[in-house]
């Protein structure tokens, strides 16, 4: 749920980043932290374990330009991708003003993402969201691996709504920020198209 | 999709006018106020060195996950939260089911006297924030966003 603050001139949008275990979606905040100025970040705070998995959720406040003399900035969250970790999911989807979805692109995860997309998209709908009308993108990650699946396999696995998608090797950064340039412009989109401009 | 949280310099300065004056009455370090989603609203007191966009982020979460935890119970969300620490405690508070009121204090202050303000405080928060959703909803508002264009939006990412 965006929040427009009229006093400090801001508007704020949550972002999350889904996806099965392992798939690289708090890689792919690091990355963003890493190549983000300093004026223009926060504190990126990750909830967890010892392992380094995500158990609760990373989090990482980001602005970008200006538009209409207005600030924009994004709160981005990632989801723990471990399937028992359901119940948290469902707690950092709320409120969500646009989502991507970081599939793994090698050969035997592709189960996995099919049930992480199809957990997506329940979750959503929980909320009285539909992940046929939210502003949503799908990166296909890990491309550096041999056994990464082909995409046009990715994508008729993943992508039957024709979304907008992208390569990436997040560790490297390739396709990260590509991505989240994508994300961000659909919710804009979709705020200045839900408030009727 | 959800409605928007807005924000207008009329609500706020009645905001921050009960947010400061919490800080004085309870005699807290840090009082701040954030959205369910975590995001931050007002803040006064000692903000200086304080980290404020993560700890509401995190409060939200923490209130998201008891929330849950409620749910599990059949209970009600808990609207009340405590935490005591060595030097700073911390007493969360549910206002209206919409925003939190944090509270940061150390042994100048006290449980009691923190919880009586809150209480307080609560009552006029839960008001402002029942006039501004009213506000918000109402369709003659001047609304930034109808303003904005594809090119507005482009141009974000051409510098
Ligand atoms: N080869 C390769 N490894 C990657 C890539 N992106 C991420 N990784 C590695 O994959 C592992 C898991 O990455 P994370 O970002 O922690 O995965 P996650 O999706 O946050 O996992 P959970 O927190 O459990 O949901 C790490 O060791 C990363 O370095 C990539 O593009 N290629
Ligand atoms: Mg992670």
């Amino acid at each position: 749920m965006s929040f427009i603050n009229y006093l400090s001139r801001e508007i704020n949008c949550k972002l999350v980043y889904y996806g099965p275990g392992l798939c690289g979606k708090t890689t792919n905040l690091q990355f963003i932290y890493n190549k983000t100025a300093p004026e223009a970040k926060g504190k990126m705070i990750s909830l967890a374990t010892e392992q380094e998995r995500t158990l609760f959720f990373d989090f990482l406040p980001i602005s970008l330009g200006e538009i209409r003399g207005f600030r924009t900035r994004f709160h981005l969250y990632t989801v723990p991708g471990q399937v028992f970790y359901d119940a948290s999911r469902k707690l950092i989807l709320k409120g969500v003003d646009g989502v991507i979805f970081v599939a793994d692109s090698q050969i035997e995860r592709m189960e996995a993402n099919i049930e992480s997309m199809e957990n997506l998209r329940t979750n959503l709908a929980e909320q009285g969201y539909s992940l046929d009308k939210v502003p949503f993108v799908i990166q296909y990650n890990k491309r550096d691996l041999p056994s990464a699946a082909p995409i046009e396999e990715l994508r008729q696995a993943l992508n039957a709504n024709n979304v907008p998608e992208y390569e990436a090797v997040a560790y490297k950064g390739d396709g990260v920020f590509d991505t989240l340039k994508a994300i961000t412009k659909l919710v804009l989109t979709e705020l200045k198209r839900g408030s009727g401009g | 999709m959800n409605p928007q949280m807005v924000m207008y310099e009329e609500e706020f300065n009645q905001i921050q006018a009960v947010v400061e004056r919490l800080v004085k009455e309870a005699n807290a370090k840090v009082v701040f106020i954030v959205d369910k989603n975590g995001q931050l609203i007002a803040a006064a007191g000692d903000t200086e060195n304080l980290d404020t966009t993560s700890l509401a982020s995190l409060t939200a979460g923490n209130i998201a996950a008891t929330g849950g935890m409620a749910r599990l119970l059949r209970e009600n969300e808990f609207a009340t939260q405590y935490h005591e620490g060595e030097k700073a405690n911390i007493h969360i508070q549910l206002v209206g089911n919409r925003v939190i009121l944090v509270v940061i204090f150390d042994s100048r202050s006290s449980l009691g006297l923190v919880r009586l303000r809150v209480r307080r405080a609560s009552d006029e928060l839960n008001a402002i924030f029942e006039a501004l959703l009213t506000k918000v909803q109402s369709p003659d508002r001047n609304d930034v966003l109808t303003e904005i264009t594809d090119a507005d939006i482009d141009n974000l990412f051409n510098d």
